[in-house]
């Protein structure tokens, strides 16, 4: 007997959609409690598309030959101590940063896919969702997996899970996650299937991936490309989620238009981190923050949403801006992180003269003018013995909660500052994206664990320093923290290599 | 026009792809970045079983486009034999 064999639209067909039942005993609106409070309006599920006609076989078998690559590649890295062939070992303080900042939100998007799967009455999204969902595991597994081998080497790994809980600037990343995942069903795909999948996280798993290939980490980059083979799909669930929201009802168009305008900003602000792990982590450089922008978010959005013009929607509300501040975000989150360096799991250091000398050159309209001589002064003192550590708190803004450290881009060297007054009480903003998404959800935004606010309300851990960033925190003091030059995993690098501790270093220049 | 594109892992299997789409869309533009190769093109960008099959020499389906692929931009549209990339304006 031969066996004929399904076309891919057939397989799609009987393998999703024949998977739906009627539901004769129960009313709709009892299984899919959560379709309609949003105002978005379904009229017709079956209009969903596919464009991949992804079917579970399918999955498990492209899914399983991607893991077989992938931890071919793990093996090879641990068995030829990869760790010692990454270009210098500031880099792997990018790689902290991946672990505690973006991999527990893989983890959380898992949760937010399987939650809203749930949520629809359609079969095609929430199979789509369920492969999504299964796809945000894989990628938190093997991005922990991948960088376990860094934790046998280097400082700053080992407590990531306790520490995204916990750890000020991780509050960022964090509780975008939650954001996202306490908004109802449809916002948290627009949120993150669109605004995050299809626009952000590119910048994230593109170029800065491919610069970990350049600086010899052949583990990150792997998992990198892995996860973002899904993403590939991720985007496109992404967009097709959008035209089939915006198709279903016109009553739908402003509301979406709302959370697109909304994502993309709380995303921007986000990726602010991503920013300055280009622009100051990676010691070989691909590409800079500014240019890994225009490709991925001004050209790429701007295909978007002409394609997406035809429904009525425009470019996001804080596009222009978002723009403006590409010359700037990394430098200012590289000084924040850099007086603020006691207080984290990884180090930072101010950038040699040859790396100066390329922000120069690939921000020649900014990095001279208002960033190199701050940096200058701080190496200055640091050669002096007095390597600049701030020693207040920062006031963080609302809704991002990034400390207040962006700049007016009609005046980069005045700090942005919004306010708004709720039910008797101020609170502040770093921008006007900000503070227009508090004044909507006013009720929301005044709940935000602010890590600042926390510290001096006595609920982390204690009144001094220590008790908050050792005992609450679990930062190992003096291991995890501080400069990058005289830090543990300088001495370990150096003793590897044969190479003269920096300190020495400094004492024979002067 | 808008540009569509697609980004490949820097392997084997994806410089039979890269050739073939670069056979079939003539005017398309082949980036090559660290671990990467980026292909881009106005409009539309369009990758053929057949052509990739014969680059290869051996048979493939579309769907293990996935095992190479990094991203893409661009609405698609895949079956047996095509995947397709196109923006409409």
């Amino acid at each position: 007997m031969s066996t004929r064999k399904l076309s891919l639209k057939d397989k799609y067909r009987i393998l999703t959609r024949d998977l739906e039942w009627e539901y004769s005993y129960r009313d709709y609106r009892e299984i899919f409690k959560q379709e309609a409070f949003e105002g978005i309006k379904i009229t017709d599920w079956s209009k969903w598309e596919d464009p991949f006609r992804l079917t579970m076989d399918a999955y498990w078998k492209y899914q399983a030959e991607k893991e077989k690559k992938l931890y071919a590649i793990f093996d090879a890295f641990a068995q030829n101590n990869g760790q010692q062939n990454v270009t210098d070992a500031r880099y792997v303080n990018a790689i902290k940063l991946f672990l505690t900042g973006v991999s527990p939100l893989e983890y959380q998007a898992y949760n937010g896919f399987a939650h809203v799967g749930r949520q629809f009455g359609g079969v095609g999204a929430r199979v789509a969702c369920q492969m999504q969902s299964l796809d945000e595991l894989r990628h938190v597994q093997t991005q922990i997996h991948a960088m376990s081998h860094y934790n046998k080497f280097f400082d700053g790994f080992q407590d990531f899970t306790h520490m995204h809980d916990r750890v000020w600037y991780l509050s960022v990343p964090k509780s975008f996650f939650d954001d996202a995942r306490s908004a109802g069903p449809f916002e948290f795909m627009v949120a993150i299937g669109f605004s995050f999948e299809y626009v952000l996280t590119n910048l994230l798993f593109v170029p800065f991936m491919s610069g970990a290939a350049y600086n010899g980490d052949m583990a990150t980059v792997t998992f990198g490309f892995s996860a973002q083979s899904d993403e590939a799909r991720h985007m496109t669930l992404g967009l097709e989620i959008i035209k089939f929201l915006l198709e279903q009802h016109p009553d739908n168009v402003p509301v979406v238009q709302r959370w697109i305008n909304k994502w993309l900003w709380r995303g921007t602000r986000v990726l602010t981190l991503v920013a300055m792990m280009m622009d100051y982590m990676l010691p070989n450089k691909v590409m800079s923050w500014k240019e890994s922008f225009e490709v991925y978010f001004e050209e790429a959005a701007s295909a978007l949403f002409k394609d997406l013009a035809r429904y009525g929607i425009e470019m996001p509300r804080y596009a222009e801006t978002a723009i403006l501040e590409k010359e700037h975000v990394s430098h200012q989150a590289w000084s924040i992180f850099y007086n603020y360096t006691h207080a984290a799991a990884f180090h930072t250091w101010m950038p040699d003269d040859k790396e100066m000398d390329w922000l120069s050159e690939k921000y020649p309209d900014t990095f001279d003018k208002y960033y190199r001589a701050r940096f200058e002064h701080w190496r200055e003192l640091e050669r002096a013995g007095e390597r600049y550590y701030n020693p207040t708190l920062p006031m963080l803004c609302q809704t991002c909660q990034i400390p207040m450290g962006f700049t007016e881009m009609d005046n980069p060297t005045l700090t942005a500052y919004r306010q708004s007054v709720y039910q008797g009480e101020r609170y502040n903003f770093c921008s006007d994206g900000c503070k227009d998404i508090f004044d909507h959800e006013p009720e929301k935004y005044v709940q935000a664990w602010l890590p600042v606010h926390q510290i001096f309300q006595g609920n982390c851990g204690g009144p001094d320093i220590e008790d908050v960033l050792g005992d609450y925190y679990r930062i190992n003091l003096g291991v995890d923290n501080m400069d990058f030059h005289g830090s543990p995993d300088e001495a370990r690098w150096n003793a590897w290599h044969n190479l003269q501790p920096a300190e020495d270093k400094l004492k024979q220049a002067s | 026009m808008s540009k569509v594109y697609l980004a490949l892992q820097d392997n084997e299997e994806s410089h039979s792809i890269v050739e073939a789409v670069e056979e079939d869309n003539p005017n398309a533009t082949v980036i090559y970045q660290p671990a990467m190769i980026r292909i881009e093109n106005e409009g539309q960008l369009v990758i053929n079983r057949e052509t990739v099959e014969e680059k290869m020499g051996r048979d493939w389906e579309v769907q293990a486009l996935h095992v190479n692929l990094i991203t893409l931009g661009g609405n698609v549209d895949e079956d047996d034999d095509t995947l397709t990339l196109t923006w409409k304006d």
